[in-house]
């Protein structure tokens, strides 16, 4: 089968995945009496604006690191669904840590990843150890962690942590962590969007975190294709036993792929840390889960990972348009969300089976060339 | 194949009229040109309590004050809330905002649009790191309520209708700021000025940050059974949406135990808004007027009296309260009153921390 073609079916999958989409919302929207066109019309006018677009690449941000995340594991068919409970441990533990010190900027910032990511790397790598030991199956064993990190360990350290003052008595108005230095803060990139177009509107900042997430991707393709880990790391996928035969020890992989994982989802806390300074009583939640939509709508590639959290992210900052104007209900963005994921599992599949059509086709082919020639 | 699409149409239908019954934006005649953007914490209509409160505020300031207005809610993860304020701003003379989680985006799109007038609910809109802590701005009103005197009185209502001596506190969800442990200092401090020997049985369905609590019925009446069961026959919720199953609860243990045990709604007069079966079991309810405080911040707007920072709700100006509905505590109402003078008075001053209580 030719590049060319196989580039072809590859896009034609999330494109078909999108198309269904916007054909059955639109279906909806008629049903309930809103006129599509004027939704979806509303919906790319405010997306057009640059603190529009700003709100857009914020929310994209943590959606990618946390598609990422899942990504790592899916490559070697683990189901880490404990991204949840793993960055919100990470954002509260790296946001104590990083208010208790005070050190030089680049410092404290790499101080404050590391917890993040380590803190990641063991909840994540817990998981793995049960795996490799016990047998217990990732998918338990992170849903169970996920229950004990959110409304155990986070909701006790929190207390234990909390920076003075109470909204009851009247003393305080917001709630959390004691605040990091500005020293331990991400700037955000203003300064480079002011270069290239114009000043953001007074209050909004587009993260910083953004240059990291990218640095992860980039860190993601490289590790998975071009080293031998990320080579035994796709075989022990691909084929557990043959990998295992060419002496891939199975049990360190299952534990280093969960730990990097975990090391990954550690991250997706830092865009809101990084703006905000602290671990508030009520952090953005769902984000782990929504990375596991994007890392499918992805196909676990970098570049697909980023196009699926921008869709994503694009849907979720379009539902106050949405409202405002009175085109549509919010509920249609979640609608199309799903949708989104639907469609893409099954245009994938039919892809996956129409390639491998082609190619027994062309093998028959070619065999029957060969008996020719014989 | 086509079979299989007729077979996903009703369920494409379901979704469709769900999404239809959550929407609906509305105004009505304008015969003031203040128009206002509502937006509500995550949920948005429908809670039967905190953001229902909100929508009767301004659906009467939309009737009485002939202004328009538009309402939006959150994404569920409560990720867009700056966004929201910033839309509210774009279109409308005054922003307000139902839940002090709105407080850090109110304060920053408050800031990049000053000529915008923007109501909190539940937060001061203080900035207490300033020395000494200012209003985030002249247009940013924060509207509080004292929770805490509301919640004294019924838990004196509590103290007085209980025959076990024994009352029960369920708070939807802890270390949430204090706000909740506020509804219970109250209560406490309520119940002990009417017996100081009285037994107080109190517990939090979740802890921050799982917010569960607030929207967890089956929990509650579970926490609520046991509380009876361990001789509470009067409890008080203040856990939003949960407390549905508290009054399942009361009628539960009343028809199979004999002896009739009592809920205590929160928010809104609980004895208009549960389902009918269980009406009889709703004693009264800790009213928290925030129609009351949309509606006076739209007319502040309109009048141009709208101050920023702190406005307190109390006892004085009718912000806080307890209900009558049903006639179940007719009785001790000259006591409830007298209570009420007091705290007036600043004879008795309530605490806003369980410990102190």
């Amino acid at each position: 089968m030719s590049a060319l073609r196989r580039l072809v079916l590859a896009l034609a999958a999330p494109a078909a995945a999108v198309g269904f989409a916007l054909v059955t919302s639109s279906l909806i929207l008629l049903l309930i009496g809103s006129n599509p066109l004027v939704a979806y019309g509303d919906m790319l006018e405010h997306a057009s604006k640059l603190e529009t677009l700003v709100d857009i690449l914020n929310r994209a941000t943590p959606l990618y690191v946390s598609g990422i995340a899942v990504a790592i594991a899916f490559r070697m068919n683990l189901f880490n669904i404990g991204v949840e409970g793993q960055f919100l441990l990470a954002f509260l533990v790296a946001a104590h840590a990083g208010s208790l010190v005070s050190l030089p900027a680049a410092l404290h910032i790499a101080f404050i990843l590391v917890v993040a990511m380590s803190v990641g790397a063991a909840y994540a790598g817990a998981a793995g150890v049960l795996k490799v030991t016990r047998g217990v199956n990732e998918v338990i064993s992170t849903i169970m962690l996920n229950a004990i990190a959110v409304s155990g360990l986070v909701a006790w350290l929190i207390k234990e942590w909390q920076a003075g003052g109470s909204i009851g008595t009247g003393t305080t108005t917001r709630v959390g962590t004691a605040p990091i230095d500005e020293s331990g803060l991400l700037p955000d990139l203003n300064g480079v969007l002011e270069l290239v177009t114009r000043d953001l509107r007074p209050g909004k900042e587009l993260t910083g975190v953004l240059v990291l997430a990218l640095v992860v991707g980039v860190v993601y393709h490289v590790l998975v294709n071009r080293t031998v880990f990320g080579f035994d790391l796709r075989a022990s996928g691909f084929n557990p036993f043959a990998a295992r035969v060419g002496g891939v020890p199975p049990k360190r992989m299952i534990i280093l792929a969960m730990s990097i994982s975990g090391a990954v989802a550690g991250l997706v806390g830092m865009a809101e840390l990084m703006q905000s300074g602290y671990f508030p009583s009520n952090p953005i939640q769902g984000l782990g889960y929504a990375g596991i939509a994007v890392a499918l709508l992805g196909r676990n590639h970098p570049v697909g990972i980023a196009f699926g959290a921008l869709i994503f992210a694009f849907l979720d900052v379009s539902s106050g348009v949405l409202q405002f104007s009175g085109a549509a209900p919010r509920e249609i963005v979640v609608i199309m969300q799903g949708v989104i994921i639907l469609a893409a599992v099954v245009a994938y599949e039919m892809a996956h089976r129409a390639r491998n059509r082609e190619e027994a086709r062309s093998a028959a082919a070619a065999l029957h060339e060969a008996r020719a020639e014989a | 194949m086509r079979k299989k699409w007729k077979a996903l149409l009703p369920a494409m239908a379901v979704i469709a009229f769900a999404a239809a019954g959550c929407g609906g934006d509305e105004g009505s005649g304008a015969s003031s040109d203040v128009s206002v953007g509502l937006v509500y914490d995550i949920g948005g209509r429908g809670d039967q309590s905190f953001n229902d409160a909100a929508a009767a505020g301004i659906e009467r300031a939309a009737a009485e004050l002939g202004i328009t207005f538009t309402e939006a809610s959150p994404n569920d993860d409560g990720s867009n809330r700056g966004e929201l304020l910033q839309l509210g701003a774009d279109a409308h003379n005054l922003v307000i905002a139902v839940g002090f989680l709105f407080e850090g985006d109110a304060a920053k799109v408050g800031a990049a649009n000053p000529e915008t007038s923007f109501a909190v609910i539940d937060s001061s809109m203080i900035d207490w790191a300033q020395d000494p802590p200012a209003p985030y701005g002249e247009k940013i009103a924060g509207l509080v309520f004292a929770e805490q005197q509301g919640s004294f009185l019924v838990g004196a209502a509590a103290a007085l209708k209980s025959t076990t001596g024994t009352v029960g506190f369920i708070g939807g969800v802890r270390g949430v700021g204090g706000l909740i442990e506020k509804f219970e200092a109250g209560y406490i401090a309520g119940a002990k000025a009417v017996n100081p020997d009285i037994k107080i049985l109190s517990e939090y369905i979740t802890e921050a940050p799982n917010f569960d609590g607030f929207n967890a019925p089956d929990r509650a009446k579970d926490i609520a059974l046991a509380m009876y069961e361990g001789g509470a026959d009067i409890v008080y919720h203040a856990a939003g949406g949960s407390g549905a199953g508290l009054f399942e609860a009361a009628k539960t243990q009343s028809e199979a135990s004999g002896a009739k045990v009592w809920g205590i709604g929160v928010d809104s007069d609980q004895y208009n808004t549960v389902d009918p079966a269980v009406q009889e079991y709703v004693l009264t309810s800790m009213l928290k007027r925030v129609d009351v405080a949309v509606f006076e911040a739209v007319k502040a707007q309109i009048d141009g009296t709208l101050v920023g920072g702190e406005t307190r709700y109390d006892l004085a100006v009718d912000g806080v309260g307890y209900s009558t509905s049903g006639g179940f505590i007719d009785d001790i109402a000259e006591k409830l009153e007298e209570f009420k003078a007091q705290i007036i008075d600043g004879t008795i001053v309530v605490p806003t921390d369980p410990t102190q209580a």
